[in-house]
C-alpha cells in the first residue's frame, strides 16, 4: 500500500546569465505509510528541494507528486514540516505554538486541549507550556517544533536537518524521541540530514542522492531505527553492520565529494 | 574670549572628576564584567558610568549658575560679575590756549534690571566742572563731560588725559575705573569692568528660567498658558503620527505582500524618504494655511514614509520558514497574514514608530517657529522676538525633555508589547 509517490521529478532553474541548474533530474520514489525515509547526500545534491517540492513549496518542472489519490499542488495540513530552527512563533508561548494547527482550523480548546497537552507530556515539556519560546533551549524548541507539527495530525511529516543546530549530547536524545514517536504515531516521515549517522540510525529506509544534477544514487533497506525504539541508541551502534554501512556511505559520499572538488578546479 | 574660557572649565572639570573618581570611588560588586580583565576594545564591558552622568549634568548647572551669578551657586563660585556700584575717574582737558583743568566724572553703575537713577553731585570750581553720570552694568555710555564746563568742545576744548594718563582717544585705555576712548566728536566713552558674567539678555540664571515657567504655566503667554502651548504642539504630533501610522503601515505591508503594490509606491516612497519634512512647510503653508490642518499633514507627511518603510521591513524581515510553517500547519493567507506576519513585523514597527515621533516632534516645533498662534516653538519665536531670552531657554528644555520622555514611553511599550525583539 503506498500512499506517497514521487514521480519523476526533474527541476530545473534558469539563471539570469542564460545557463541553467539541473537541480533533480528524474527522482522517482515510492513510500508507505509509516515507513521512515532518511535522505543523505552532499551540499547541492537536492535533497533540501526536493522536500520543498514534496510540502509543497516548490512547483517541479517535470514529475508530479501523489499523495493519497491526488496530486500536490501547494502546502496543505496534510504534510507537515519540522524545520532546522528559526520557524516557531516567538510572540505565542510554548502551547500556543503546539495548537497553532488546530486552532488555525477553527477548534477550539475542548477539541484539541487534551491532545496537545498529551504530546506536550511526551515531548518532555509538561512543565514549559506556559514559557516564552525564546526562554527554551535549542533542544527545546525542537521539541516545540515537533509537537506542533504532531498536533496537527499530518499524514507525512517532512523533516528538513530538524536537529542539525543541536549539540551532540543532545541531538543523540532528540533522536531517541524521533523513534519514539515515529513508533508510537505510526506517521510516514521523511528526514533531511547530513549527518551520516543520524541517517543510519533513524532511517528505515536510507538514500543516498549524489549531485550534479540531483539524482537517487544508492538505496538502503536498514534494520536499526526498529532496534533503535526505545532502546539505547549507543548499543544499537555496536550493533552487526552499522560500522560496515556507516563506513560505506562515508566512501560513496567522500566520493561525490573529491569529484566536486575536483571538478571545481578543473574549471578554473 | 568666554568662550574660550567656560570650555577650558568644562574640560578641566571632566579631567579633574575623572581623575577624583578614579582614585576615591572603588568598585565594589565584582560582577563578571568587573572581573575582566581586557575591557578597552570590548564594547559589552563599557558600562555607562553612573558618577560621570551626574558630575556632567552637574557641571552644566555649576557652568550655568556661575557665569550668569545664579544664587543657586554659591557666591565664591561666581566668574567675576561686572563692576556694580560707585565709581569715578578724572579727566584733563585742554582748551585752545593751552590751559588745562582737571574735573572728577562720578559714575553710579546700576545692576541688571535696576533702573538707572540721574543724581547731581556738586560741581567744582575751574573751566572743567565735575560731572554725574548714572548708567547700567556690563554697558558703555558717552559722557557729554564739557555740558557744564565752561569752554566746550565747540569752542576748542578737548581731553587729552584721563585719571593723569595722557591720550589721544586713537585707542582705548584702562583705569582702575574702567576703559576709556574718545568718540569722533571728542566725547568721552567709558565702560566700566564687564566681568566674566552673561548678561540676562543672552543667557538667564536658571533660577530665572524656573521662575519664568511658573509664571507661564499660571498666568500664561501669548493668550496661552505653558501647559497649553506644549499640549497643542503634542495634540499635533499625535494626530500627525497617528494618522501616519494608520495609512503608512498598511501600505508598507502592501508594499511586501504585493509585486503591483511594490512596483507602484516604490518610485514615490524613495522619493519622498530623502525630502526633510521642513523642505514641505513652505509648500504646507501654500496649501493649508497656517492652522491646525497644515500641521497635522505635515506631521503626517513625516509619519508616513517612515512607517511604510518600517512595515515593508517588518513584512520582508520574516523568516520564511516561520511562513512555511504555518502553510504547513493549514493557515490560510488571512491567518498567515494575523497569527505571522503581522506580529512578526511589531519590532520593526515599533523602532519606525520611534523615529517617527522622533521626526514628528522636530517637525511641529520647526512648523512653529514659521507660524503658529499656540505651540511650543510658537512659544519661543516670539519670545526671541522681544528678546525674552528666559522663555527661550525654557521653551528648548521643555521641549527636549518632552521629546527625551516620548522616547522612553516608546521604548517601555516596545519592552512590554514585543518582549521577543532580538531574542529569536
Amino acid at each position: 500500500m503506498s500512499t506517497l509517490s514521487i514521480e519523476n521529478i526533474s527541476m530545473r532553474f534558469d539563471l539570469p546569465n542564460g545557463t541553467h541548474v539541473q537541480a533533480l533530474k528524474d527522482v522517482s520514489l515510492e513510500l508507505n505509510t509509516g515507513e521512515l525515509l532518511s535522505v543523505l547526500g552532499p551540499s547541492g545534491c537536492g535533497k533540501t528541494t526536493l522536500l520543498n517540492i514534496v510540502a509543497g513549496f516548490l512547483a517541479p518542472t517535470e514529475g508530479q507528486i501523489i499523495l493519497n489519490g491526488h496530486t500536490v499542488t501547494g502546502p496543505d495540513a496534510e504534510r507537515g514540516m519540522v524545520f532546522q530552527q528559526g520557524a516557531l512563533f516567538e510572540w505565542m508561548d510554548v502551547r500556543e505554538n503546539v495548537s497553532f494547527g488546530p486552532r488555525m482550523k477553527g477548534q477550539n480548546e475542548a477539541q484539541w486541549g487534551a491532545h496537545v497537552d498529551h504530546l506536550l507530556d511526551v515531548t518532555g515539556l509538561g512543565d514549559f507550556k506556559d514559557k516564552a519560546i525564546y526562554e527554551l533551549s535549542g533542544g527545546m524548541q525542537q521539541r516545540v517544533a515537533l509537537a506542533r507539527c504532531l498536533a496537527n495530525d499530518p499524514d507525512v511529516i517532512l523533516m528538513d536537518e530538524p536537529l542539525g543546530a543541536l549539540d551532540a549530547l543532545t541531538r543523540e536524545k532528540m533522536q531517541g524521541l524521533v523513534l519514539k514517536l515515529w513508533k508510537e504515531t505510526g506517521k510516514t516521515i521523511i528526514l533531511i540530514t547530513h549527518s551520516v549517522e543520524e541517517a543510519i540510525l533513524l532511517g528505515e529506509r536510507l538514500l543516498v542522492m549524489a549531485p550534479r544534477p540531483g539524482r537517487i544514487h544508492k538505496e538502503y533497506n536498514l534494520p536499526f531505527a526498529d532496534m533503535g525504539v526505545g532502546a539505547d541508541l549507543r548499543e544499537v551502534k555496536q550493533a552487526e553492520g552499522y560500522a560496515e554501512t556507516r563506513e560505506e556511505i562515508l566512501e560513496m559520499i567522500w566520493d561525490m565529494e573529491e569529484e566536486i572538488m575536483g571538478r571545481s578546479e578543473d574549471t578554473k | 574670549m568666554i568662550g574660550l574660557l567656560i570650555l577650558a572649565v568644562y574640560v578641566a572639570i571632566f579631567f579633574v572628576s575623572f581623575l577624583v573618581v578614579r582614585f576615591l570611588v572603588r568598585r565594589t560588586t565584582q560582577d563578571y564584567t568587573s572581573l575582566k580583565t581586557v575591557t578597552f576594545g570590548d564594547e559589552s564591558a563599557v558600562t555607562s558610568n553612573r558618577v560621570a552622568s551626574i558630575v556632567s549634568v552637574v557641571t552644566i548647572f555649576l557652568i550655568w549658575g556661575s557665569f550668569t551669578g545664579s544664587n543657586w551657586v554659591p557666591g565664591f563660585l561666581h566668574a567675576p560679575g561686572p563692576f556694580v556700584g560707585e565709581t569715578s575717574f578724572t579727566y584733563t582737558l585742554e582748551t585752545e590756549d593751552g590751559t588745562r583743568d582737571d574735573a572728577t566724572v562720578h559714575v553710579r553703575v546700576f545692576d541688571f534690571g535696576e533702573t538707572a537713577q540721574k543724581f547731581d553731585v556738586d560741581e567744582g570750581d575751574g573751566i572743567a566742572k565735575d560731572d554725574a553720570v548714572a548708567m547700567s552694568a556690563s554697558r558703555s555710555t558717552t559722557i557729554l563731560f564739557d555740558k557744564n564746563d565752561e569752554v566746550k568742545r565747540s569752542d576748542g576744548a578737548r581731553v587729552v588725559a584721563i585719571d593723569g594718563v595722557e591720550f589721544n582717544g586713537s585707542r582705548r585705555v584702562k583705569s582702575p575705573a574702567g576703559s576709556f576712548s574718545l568718540t569722533d566728536k571728542g566725547a568721552i566713552s567709558f565702560a566700566p569692568p564687564r566681568g566674566l558674567q552673561m548678561e540676562p539678555i543672552w543667557l538667564p540664571p536658571p533660577e530665572a528660567v524656573v521662575s519664568r515657567a511658573v509664571e507661564i504655566s499660571n498666568e500664561g503667554y501669548r493668550d496661552s498658558t505653558l501647559w497649553k502651548h506644549l499640549g497643542y504642539s503634542l495634540f499635533r504630533v499625535i494626530l500627525g503620527f497617528f494618522f501616519g501610522a494608520l495609512l503608512g503601515i498598511p501600505l508598507g505591508y502592501a508594499m511586501g505582500l504585493s509585486d503591483w503594490f511594490r512596483g507602484w509606491f516604490e518610485p514615490i516612497v524613495e522619493f519622498m524618504r530623502p525630502v526633510p519634512p521642513l523642505a514641505l512647510i513652505p509648500l504646507v503653508i501654500i496649501w493649508f494655511g497656517i492652522g491646525e490642518t497644515g500641521k497635522i499633514i505635515l506631521l503626517f507627511l513625516a509619519s508616513l514614509w517612515i512607517m511604510a518603510i518600517a512595515a515593508r521591513a517588518g513584512v520582508s524581515g520574516v523568516n520564511i520558514s516561520k511562513v512555511h510553517a504555518a502553510y504547513s500547519l493549514g493557515a490560510s493567507k488571512f491567518q498567515i497574514m494575523r497569527y505571522v506576519i503581522m506580529p512578526n513585523s511589531l519590532p520593526e514597527i515599533f523602532t519606525g514608530a520611534r523615529v517617527a515621533m522622533g521626526v514628528c516632534w522636530g517637525t511641529v516645533v520647526a512648523a512653529e517657529l514659521v507660524a503658529a498662534s499656540e505651540g511650543a516653538g510658537m512659544m519661543i519665536m516670539v519670545a526671541s522676538k522681544f528678546q525674552l531670552t528666559d522663555i527661550v531657554l525654557m521653551g528648548i528644555i521643555l521641549i527636549g525633555v518632552i521629546g527625551f520622555a516620548i522616547d522612553i514611553l516608546m521604548s517601555k511599550a516596545e519592552n512590554l508589547l514585543v518582549p521577543w525583539k532580538g531574542r529569536s
